[in-house]
């Protein structure tokens, strides 16, 4: 089933899928991808002869999310995958993260964009600990919905009893994360029980199949429509005969509605100006809603260059030379106080100092542990000083404009993902 | 207030991404094949810097075995535009001996494009080159950021690539490396086609159905040029076709079709049931592997 070709207006959804091998997260996707008829003929006969060639006895689904060389050789998934799915509701475009290797690295480049993160238990085991990691990493980079795909019921006898054990600790650990939205659906990947069909196994479950479940859950309402954020990416100075004195301030909406006529404070440096058109290479907008790549022309010349952030004037981010943060470190070489590091936040780059560590999450407990450095795959808590000033929000409050990557400089390598917990002006 | 459509959303993205690589590197290039997928790059460069003009050159790498009227259409359109259009040609890389041409009938130029690509980065000392790859064509492809680094190389090593998050993208490179920029990452090739019907952009008339002479090998029907050699059977003969991708003559492939409009284009790729590169690309029919190997040393 296809929704009208010619018709682009579909929502696009992003997600997050975790969970181990084990776990049969490859069999769930290649489920997903096999039933929106998004697999290829010649993609379903290189897995069958794949399958026929290693003696799976069976259609290995899974095969189809292998990517590179060493992960069929291997057996195993090394990095994040992109796949798209379509459905007549909904444009699907899901990052799988490997659930073993380097999984936190994995987890956070995966959820750092989604909307909706499915994650995957074993029926017959329930929620275990890599469930709470893979559930408290996707709530911390703040993503608002969680689906928990119950999977091999096939395996636990489709048994009512043991869904609702397994959903209740599912409910239980939303509510600690305080994750808004958080469901659990008993699957069976492997035939396909209530991926995209209905099961006939499971008469007792009323509730959606997962795919329904991803057509329908509310997303739109999680932008921030309040906090006006524009980061400037690049000004538009054609300098021509047609356009003298055109001055366009190019940038991606990463907060807020923006409209002629808003009052605006251009940050660190303070001008303010307001805002005479907000357009696009097809004219000017009514307004521009986060997420839009647009063009914002002033009323007034301000020096504004990239790196500037223009910002609502009645409710500006926080400029800032110190904030606290959590970071996800990414590299062999530990992050220890005194390390510099470049920040890269929005479109502005400066340079930090690591002040001080003050702890970091203990995966396993999910406590805060007190920690003097944060090695690779560690999540902790830091304090950075910077060389210079950036306006920044609460990732809490506003994922774009509170989010950074740390850079090492020496071999220019990302190193660490961070958001903003906390910032103080000055 | 209304939600962005999925064709929106892909395209505030890749915009975002063209505009980084502008401001970030010192030297980007934009990569126009005349194919469908570089022909929606050039519009989102046009997105991203109207009324101002690209703030980089657009560069073909021509295998001396395009079809012509994509050649055409590729000079026209960046004269329309009112770019700046560099042409590396496989010819001259050949006749200064970087490259030997293969021979006998399955003889092909498109392996020999990596290092014509790579000369015209390193004599033109580009540190990006943008090119409209998407995920969804190949398997390898799927694992590929949006922001790729080469060594110098040129060479990908797909188990070190750089954490890519949020929309914080890291194009650092030293000298002599370089970062393929791939904007249009996340878009499917059904998205690129309703994107050009929504935009009405003209693509050449190769996409549409036209009778040709063609030769049926390995399954697949090929041009016949002076380019290929036939081998003993393979008999020409007309035939209604049109194609799905955009490449050398003589290792893309035609697909039987009547489809004469962007409207029946569109119908019949959304009810195809083959990958465009399994049904009209040769060159990744050799191996398993085959994309990953020609991206790890610096293919496209």
């Amino acid at each position: 089933m296809q929704a009208d070709p010619l018709d682009g207006t579909t929502e696009l959804v992003r997600l997050v899928t975790c969970g181990s091998v084990d776990d049969g997260k490859s069999t769930l996707i290649g489920r997903l991808l096999y039933d929106t008829k998004q697999i290829f003929a010649d993609q379903l006969e290189h897995v069958e002869e794949t399958s026929r060639r290693r003696g799976d006895g069976y259609v290995n689904l899974a095969l189809l999310t292998d990517g590179l060389r060493a992960e069929r050789e291997q057996g195993i998934t090394i990095d994040v995958a992109y796949r798209a799915f379509t459905t007549p509701r909904r444009r699907f475009q899901l990052a799988d993260a490997p659930g073993h290797v380097q999984y936190t690295r994995n987890m956070v480049t995966g959820a750092s964009t989604a909307d909706l993160a499915i994650i995957l238990v074993d029926a017959r085991h329930g929620v275990v600990e890599q469930t709470r990691r893979h559930a408290s990493i996707s709530a911390l980079l703040g993503i608002r919905h969680l689906v928990v795909a119950v999977n091999k019921m096939d395996l636990a006898g489709y048994d009512e009893a043991r869904f609702r054990e397994v959903a209740d600790a599912v409910a239980e650990l939303g509510t600690r994360l305080e994750v808004p939205d958080i469901a659990a659906i008993p699957i069976a990947a492997l035939h396909g029980d209530n991926v995209a069909e209905r099961s006939g196994a499971m008469p007792w479950y009323d509730g959606p199949t997962l795919l329904e479940h991803l057509e329908s859950v509310e997303i739109a309402a999680d932008r921030n429509l309040e906090d006006g954020r524009f980061p400037v990416q690049w000004v538009i100075r054609p300098m021509s005969a047609e356009h003298p004195d055109y001055r366009g301030y190019a940038g991606r909406v990463a907060g807020g509605v923006w409209r002629a006529g808003d009052e605006v404070v251009a940050l660190p440096s303070g001008g303010r100006s307001r805002v005479v058109a907000v357009e696009t290479l097809d004219g000017p907008l009514d307004a521009a809603e986060p997420q839009m790549s647009v063009t914002i022309r002033l009323e007034d010349d301000l020096d504004v260059g990239r790196g500037e952030m223009l910002a609502h004037a009645d409710a500006p981010p926080t400029v800032t030379r110190r904030f606290e943060a959590t970071v996800c470190w990414m590299s062999d070489r530990p992050l220890v106080p005194g390390a510099r590091y470049a920040v890269k936040h929005t479109t502005r780059t400066v340079r930090a100092v690591v002040d001080e560590v003050f702890d970091r999450l203990d995966l396993e407990t999910l406590e805060q542990v007190r920690a003097d450095r944060l090695e690779l795959n560690d999540i902790g808590t830091v304090r950075l000083r910077l060389s210079g000033p950036l306006a920044v929000d609460a990732y809490r409050r506003s994922r774009a404009t509170g989010a950074f990557i740390l850079i090492d400089e020496a071999t220019n390598d990302t190193v660490g993902a961070g958001i903003v917990v906390e910032a103080t002006p000055g | 207030m209304s939600t962005l459509s999925h064709l929106d959303a892909l395209e505030s993205e890749a915009v975002h991404v063209i505009r980084e690589v502008a401001a970030e590197l010192e030297r980007p290039v934009l990569l126009f094949s005349g194919g469908k997928d570089s022909i929606v790059l050039l519009r989102l460069a046009e997105k991203a810097f109207r009324p101002g003009g690209f703030p980089f050159p657009v560069m073909h790498v021509d295998t001396g075995h395009n079809f012509p009227e994509v050649l055409d259409f590729r000079d026209r359109r960046v004269a329309e535009m009112g770019e700046r259009l560099i042409v590396a040609s496989v010819q001259e890389s050949i006749d200064r001996g970087r490259v030997v041409e293969e021979t006998g009938p399955r003889a092909s130029r498109n392996r020999l494009q990596t290092t014509t690509l790579l000369d015209a980065i390193e004599q033109h000392g580009f540190d990006a080159a943008i090119g409209g790859a998407r995920r969804d064509e190949e398997r390898a492809r799927a694992k590929e950021r949006i922001f790729s680094f080469r060594d110098d190389f040129g060479q990908w090593e797909p188990r070190a690539q750089r954490p890519e998050v949020w929309d914080l993208y890291n194009g650092r490179v030293r000298r002599g490396e370089h970062v393929r920029v791939f904007p249009i990452s996340n878009w499917t090739e059904l998205d690129v086609w309703q994107y050009i019907a929504r935009e009405g952009l003209e693509i050449p008339p190769i996409y549409f159905a036209h009778e040709r002479e063609v030769f049926a090998r390995d399954g697949m029907l090929y041009a016949a040029s002076g380019h290929v050699e036939l081998e003993d059977g393979e008999e020409p003969f007309p035939a209604s076709v049109r194609y799905r991708t955009v490449g050398d003559m003589t290792c893309t492939g035609a697909v039987p079709s009547e489809a004469r409009t962007l409207a029946e284009v569109v119908s019949e790729i959304a009810a195809s049931r083959v990958t465009e590169r399994g049904q009209t690309r040769a060159d990744d029919r050799f191996t398993e592997a085959a994309m990953e190997d020609r991206k790890r040393i610096g293919y496209f």
